[in-house]
C-alpha cells in the first residue's frame, strides 16, 4: 500500500501559499500522492484547477481527485481539463469521479439531482472515447488517458466502476467498512471479466498535535459534514488523532487490500504534514 | 429531572433503575397498565455477550438474574424423525415473570415509584414531566400519538405463530419440524425455568387455514398443537396464556426521539423471534439511554447520542432477523435436504455463523458434517445414489474435499478455478484467432493447484460469436487440435478435470478487449451482430440483427460442431453459456427478447431456442459426459428475468439432460445492478439447487475455504469457484 496526503484545499481559510508549500513539501516524500476533494457550495478550492497549479511545483507525486463530482461538469470540457492536467503533470493525474452526496451542489450548478447516476454513467463512457479519439487535445501521456477511479457505495456504483473504470475510491470509515467496499469492488470486477485487479484507493482524516489542534480538527469535521445531520458527529469521531491510531488504521487498510490511502488534514497547517511524515517514517514507510 | 416511564416491561424497568442508580436525584415514575403480577409470555433468552453488558450496568440485578438462569449450550434440530445436535452455543433463559420480578424489586429498592394498573390514554396527563420514556411495547401510544415525527413502519410477517409454554424440561434449544396433512409446522422451543419451556409454533398461512386454526379459540389452538407435538412432548402439557395466532410485526422507526419523548425497546423496533433478541435489544437500549443521560447535561444531546449509538446496532439485528424470518417463511424449499445439511443450513442461515465457527464450537458436530459429506454428498439432490456409494469412514476431510460425480466423471474435490482466456491475451497481429501457447501454460498452472475442475471460457462457437477479435474459439480445425494439446497437458500433469464453456456473444460481440472497459465497440473491422431482438447493448453499440430461422439453424449447428470438437479434444465437461446477456441469454430475458414469433412472449417461448440448442448439443455430446449450463438466474433489473423464472428453466434443463448449472446474474443490460460482494451468487445458487433439484456451481468472489465449506455443507451448491486473490 502506498500512502498519500490530501491538500488542505477543502479547509476554509487555506491560503494559496499554503497550497504551494504543502505540495512542494509533499513532493519530497514519503507521500506518493496528493489528493483533493470536491464541494461546490463551501469555502474550498476547485480541485482540478488546484491540481493544475500544484502540477507546476511538483515533479514526483501522483495528483489524485478523490473525488470530483462528475455530473456537475460538461463531459467534453471535463475531458479537456483532465487531459490538460495530465499533460501538464506528465501523466501524474488520477481522476476519481463520483456523484457526490450533496443535493445543494447540484441545485446551485443548475443540474437535476435526480439524473446524477445516469449522467455519471454517460460521462464515464464518453471520457475514455474523448481521450482516445484525440480530437480533443492535448495529448495525454498514456494514449488511453489518465487512470479513472469511481467512488460511491450503491450497487450501481460498483457495476459502473467495473464496466468503465480502472479502480475504486472508498469514501472513508473504519477498516472493516473499507474491507466490505473493497470486496464489493473486486467482486464486481471479477464478475465483469476484467483482467487483473481494480486499483483500490481510500481516504481518511487526521489531526496531530495538542488538544487545541485536535479540537480544531473535530470542529472542521463537524462543520464539513454538517450536511449529514446527526452522522457528522460519528464521522468526526473517526478522526485519526494519534500516531498509534494512524498506524493501526494504515495496517487495517493495507490488510484489506488498499493500494493507495490518502490521508487528509483536518487542520490547514504545514506542521500537520510534517507530523504525518514523522508518523510514516516511524512505522517504516518511506518514499517508493 | 422528573421522568415518566411508560410501560413496566424489561425495557421500562431496566432504564428506570439504571437512570436512578446513576443519579438518585432524578424523580422517576413507572406507569404500567397491567397489575403487578400479570405478565404475558413465557421465557426470554440472552447470549453471553448480553450478560456481560448487564454485569457492567447493574451488578445486583445481574447477579439475581443469573441465579435464576437456565443455561444450556446445545441446539437440537428435530427433522424427519431424526435429531441432529450441535453444542457450544451458550444461551441462557429466564422466565419473563422472574425477570420482571427482579427488576421491579430493584426499582423499588432504589426509590422509583411504580404504579400498576395505570392506563394512560391521553399523553396530556404526562405533561408535567421533563422526560417521557416510552417503553410501552409494539403498540406504543407515544409512538402512535407522534407517528408523524417518529416515522414508524410496521410490516407483518407472512407466517402465523403462537407463543405457548409447556411444563416440559428441555435440555437444549430445540427446533422441531413436523409435517402433517395440513402442512409444515416448525417449533422453536427452549427452557426457561427448572420445570417449564417456551414453545413457539409457526406455520405458513395456507397450512394454518387448512388446519382450521382460523376458526378455533384458544383452547382449540392449544389442543391442535398438543396433538401435533405429541411425540416431542413425551406426555407434557402445552400451556396457553392469552396466546393468539399472529403474524410477527416488524417495526422500524425513522427517528427515535422527539423533543423530550424517547422510544425504547419494542416501542421503537422489533426483530423476528427466531433470533431471540427482543428483550436483549430492549435492555441494551436501556443501558445506552441511561449512559447517554449521564454523559450529556442537555437532554437533546443525550437523546441524540442514544439514538446514534443504538440505531445502527439495532439495524444490524433487524437485517439478520429479516433473513432468519425469510428463511423460516420459505423453509419448504429445503425439505429435500437430508437432516445433516438441513440442520447445517438452519444453523448458518443468518450468514454470521460459518463452518469454521461450528467446528470450533463443537468438534464432534464438525466431524459428523465432514463424515456425512464423505459418505453421502455424492448423492444427487434428486435423491439417486451415485454408482459407488462410499464406505463409512471414521474421519473425513472438510466438505470441499469430497469428490463429486457427474455421469461417469468424478471430480477429485469441490473446488473449481475459472480461467478467462481473453483476459490474458494482449492484442497481437500474429495471432488473429489465438487460443494458445501463453494460455496453455496459464491453464496448466491453474490445473496444478489441486483443484477438482478447471473451467475455461468463454470460447466462441463461430467467428461472429466472438466478443473481441482476440477471443479463443472452437470453430476451426486447428483450434480443436490446440485444445487437444491443452487438455492433454492438464490430464497428464494434474488430477483436475477440464470444462470448456461455449459461447456466442450475440449483441455483446465485436468489442474491444475488456482491459479497455466493457462493451466498447471496435474502432474498425466491426462484424455484424445477432440477437433475439434488434436492440443495441449500449447506446454506442451496433444494432444487432433480429435472428431469423436460418440464423438460428446456423448458430445451433455452430454449437454442435464446437461440441463435437470439444469431445475430440477430450474435454471432460462442456458448458453452454446462457448468461450475462450473450446470445442464448438474450432469448431468455423479456427485456432483450421482444419477438412476436414462437421464440418470444412467455417464458416457455423465450426458452425455446436456447433449449433447441441445448438438445442438439446434448445429442452430439457423449451420453457419459456431463453437460453444464451457465445460466443467468436473475437479470437484477426491474421487469427482467427473475430467480423464479430461472428455477423453471433449470428444472426444464434438468429434464432435458443438463447435469449441473453454473449460477450467474446480471449483465443482461447495462442497467443490471447485482448486489456485488462476497458470495453474492450464493442465494441464487441455493434456490436453483434446492428448488429445481439440480447440482450447481457457484462463484461470486469466494476466497476462503471457510466460505466454500459453509456453502457446501449447507447444500447451497455442489462445486465452488474460488477467486483466490493470489491467482
Amino acid at each position: 500500500m502506498q500512502v498519500g496526503i490530501g491538500l488542505p484545499s477543502g479547509n476554509p481559510g487555506t491560503s494559496n501559499q499554503l497550497i504551494f508549500d504543502w505540495a512542494r513539501r509533499a513532493d519530497v516524500g514519503p507521500f506518493t500522492s496528493l489528493g483533493v476533494i470536491d464541494r461546490l457550495v463551501y469555502d474550498s478550492y476547485e480541485p482540478l484547477s488546484t491540481l493544475a497549479a500544484v502540477a507546476a511545483v511538483t515533479q514526483r507525486v501522483k495528483l489524485a481527485t478523490t473525488i470530483v463530482i462528475g455530473p456537475l461538469h460538461n463531459n467534453a470540457l471535463l475531458a479537456k481539463m483532465s487531459a490538460t492536467l495530465d499533460a501538464l503533470s506528465e501523466g501524474r493525474l488520477v481522476l476519481g469521479l463520483a456523484v457526490g452526496a450533496r443535493k445543494q451542489d447540484y441545485e446551485v450548478a443548475g443540474i437535476d439531482y435526480r439524473t446524477r447516476g445516469r449522467r455519471l454513467t454517460e460521462q464515464l463512457s464518453a471520457l475514455r472515447s474523448l481521450w482516445e479519439d484525440g480530437a480533443i487535445g492535448p495529448k495525454t501521456v498514456s494514449p488511453r488517458g489518465p487512470d479513472l477511479l469511481i467512488g460511491g457505495l450503491s450497487d450501481q456504483g460498483y457495476a459502473r466502476m467495473a464496466r468503465y473504470a480502472d479502480g475504486y475510491v472508498h469514501g472513508g470509515g473504519p477498516p472493516r467498512a473499507f474491507a466490505r467496499g473493497a470486496d464489493k469492488a473486486r467482486a464486481a470486477w471479477r464478475d465483469a471479466g476484467r483482467p487483473g485487479k481494480p486499483q483500490i484507493w481510500a481516504q481518511g482524516y487526521f489531526a496531530l498535535g495538542d488538544e487545541a489542534t485536535l479540537e480544531a480538527g473535530y470542529q472542521y469535521m463537524r462543520n464539513y459534514y454538517a450536511f449529514t445531520g446527526p452522522f457528522a458527529e460519528r464521522i468526526a469521531a473517526g478522526l485519526l488523532t494519534s500516531p498509534q491510531s494512524i498506524a493501526q488504521f494504515m495496517r487495517g487498510y493495507e490488510e484489506a487490500g488498499c493500494d493507495e490511502l490518502v490521508l487528509f488534514p483536518s487542520v490547514p497547517d504545514i506542521a500537520q504534514l510534517e507530523r504525518l511524515a514523522d508518523v510514516l517514517a516511524g512505522v517504516g514507510r518511506r518514499t517508493r | 429531572m422528573k421522568i415518566a416511564i411508560l410501560g413496566g416491561g424489561p425495557a421500562g424497568l431496566y432504564s428506570g433503575l439504571l437512570i436512578k442508580k446513576a443519579n438518585p436525584a432524578h424523580d422517576i415514575t413507572i406507569l404500567e397498565r397491567n397489575a403487578a403480577d400479570v405478565t404475558y409470555g413465557w421465557g426470554v433468552v440472552f447470549s453471553d455477550r448480553t450478560l456481560a453488558s448487564f454485569q457492567r450496568a447493574d451488578y445486583k440485578s445481574y447477579e439475581q438474574i443469573t441465579n435464576q438462569f437456565v443455561i444450556w449450550d446445545t441446539i437440537d434440530v428435530y427433522y424427519r424423525g431424526e435429531t441432529i445436535s450441535c453444542r457450544g452455543h451458550v444461551i441462557a433463559g429466564i422466565s419473563r415473570k422472574s425477570l420482571l420480578h427482579i427488576l421491579q424489586k430493584r426499582c423499588q429498592e432504589l426509590g422509583i415509584s411504580l404504579r400498576f394498573s395505570c392506563e394512560i390514554n391521553d399523553l396530556a396527563q404526562l405533561e408535567a414531566f421533563d422526560l417521557l420514556i416510552a417503553a410501552d411495547g409494539v403498540n406504543s401510544i407515544v409512538r402512535k400519538t407522534y407517528a408523524e415525527q417518529f416515522g414508524p413502519t410496521i410490516e407483518p410477517g407472512k407466517a402465523k405463530y403462537i407463543w405457548l409454554g409447556a411444563n416440559k424440561v428441555l435440555d437444549a434449544f430445540t427446533f422441531i419440524f413436523r409435517e402433517n396433512e395440513h402442512g409444515l409446522f416448525q417449533v422453536h422451543a427452549y427452557p426457561f425455568s427448572g420445570t417449564s419451556s417456551t414453545f413457539l409454533v409457526e406455520c405458513d398461512e395456507a397450512s394454518w387455514l387448512r388446519a382450521g386454526l382460523d376458526k378455533v379459540d384458544e383452547a382449540g389452538s392449544l389442543a391442535y398443537c398438543q396433538k401435533l407435538l405429541e411425540d416431542n412432548l413425551d406426555g407434557a402439557r402445552l400451556l396457553s396464556n392469552n396466546s393468539k395466532w399472529i403474524n410477527f410485526p416488524t417495526l422500524k422507526t425513522k427517528t427515535w426521539h422527539y423533543r423530550n419523548r424517547v422510544l425504547l425497546g419494542d416501542a421503537v423496533h422489533t426483530a423476528h423471534f427466531s433470533i431471540g433478541s427482543g428483550t436483549k435489544l430492549a435492555m441494551e437500549d436501556a443501558i445506552a439511554l441511561s449512559g447517554a443521560l449521564e454523559q450529556y447535561s442537555d437532554l437533546d444531546s443525550a437523546l441524540n447520542a442514544y439514538e446514534l449509538e443504538r440505531k445502527p446496532v439495532v439495524e444490524v439485528f433487524q437485517r439478520a432477523a429479516a433473513e432468519s424470518q425469510a428463511y423460516f417463511e420459505t423453509i419448504k424449499r429445503y425439505l429435500g435436504l437430508d437432516p445433516m445439511p438441513f440442520a447445517f443450513q438452519l444453523l448458518t442461515r443468518s450468514g454470521r455463523i460459518t463452518y469454521d465457527d461450528l467446528r470450533f464450537r463443537d468438534v464432534r458436530f464438525g466431524e459428523a458434517v465432514d463424515r456425512w459429506h464423505a459418505e453421502k454428498a455424492d448423492v444427487l439432490p434428486a435423491g439417486e445414489l451415485s454408482p459407488d456409494t462410499r464406505q463409512s469412514v471414521i474421519f473425513a476431510p472438510p466438505p470441499m474435499f469430497a469428490p463429486l460425480t457427474l455421469r461417469s466423471l468424478t471430480l477429485l474435490n469441490r473446488i473449481a478455478l475459472s480461467y478467462r482466456v481473453e483476459a490474458f491475451s494482449p492484442p497481437s497481429e500474429e495471432h488473429p484467432d489465438r487460443v494458445l501457447k501463453d494460455e496453455a501454460s496459464e491453464i496448466y498452472k491453474r490445473a496444478r493447484s489441486d483443484v477438482g475442475l478447471i473451467l475455461v471460457g468463454p470460447i466462441a462457437v463461430s467467428e461472429q460469436g466472438r466478443m473481441t477479435p482476440h477471443d479463443a474459439g472452437m470453430y476451426k480445425e486447428h483450434q480443436a487440435d490446440a485444445w487437444k494439446g491443452i487438455v492433454r497437458s492438464v490430464h497428464n500433469g494434474s488430477p483436475a478435470m477440464i470444462a470448456v464453456e461455449l459461447n456466442h456473444a450475440g449483441r455483446r460481440g465485436s468489442t474491444r478487449p475488456r482491459a479497455e472497459g466493457l462493451d466498447r465497440p471496435l474502432r474498425e473491422h466491426n462484424w455484424p451482430l445477432l440477437s433475439a431482438s434488434a436492440l443495441p447493448y449500449t447506446p454506442l453499440s451496433q444494432v444487432p440483427k433480429e435472428m431469423n430461422r436460418a440464423d438460428m439453424e446456423q448458430v445451433c449447428n455452430d454449437f454442435v460442431r464446437s461440441a463435437s470438437w470439444a469431445h475430440r479434444a477430450n474435454v471432460d465437461i462442456l458448458q453452454l453459456n446462457m448468461a450475462h446477456g450473450y446470445l442464448l441469454a438474450s432469448f431468455l430475458s423479456p427485456l432483450t427478447n421482444q419477438r412476436c414469433d414462437a421464440y418470444g412472449g412467455d417464458l416457455q417461448s423465450r426458452l425455446r431456442f436456447p433449449l433447441e440448442v441445448f438438445d442438439a448439443v446434448r445429442a452430439a455430446w457423449p451420453e457419459n459426459k456431463p453437460l453444464s449450463v451457465a445460466l443467468n438466474t436473475a437479470d437484477c433489473v426491474n421487469g427482467g428475468f427473475t430467480i423464479d423464472d430461472a428455477v423453471i428453466v433449470a428444472r426444464t434443463l434438468r429434464a432435458h439432460g443438463c447435469d449441473i448449472i453454473a449460477v450467474q446474474v446480471g449483465q443482461t443490460t447495462i442497467e443490471s445492478e447485482p448486489a456485488y460482494g462476497r458470495g453474492f451468487l450464493t442465494p441464487f445458487s441455493e434456490r436453483i439447487r434446492n428448488e429445481a433439484g439440480i447440482p450447481t456451481i457457484v462463484g461470486g468472489y469466494l476466497t476462503t475455504s471457510n466460505e466454500i465449506n459453509t456453502i457446501l455443507a449447507a447444500g447451497r451448491a455442489d462445486l465452488c469457484i474460488v477467486d483466490s486473490p493470489d491467482i
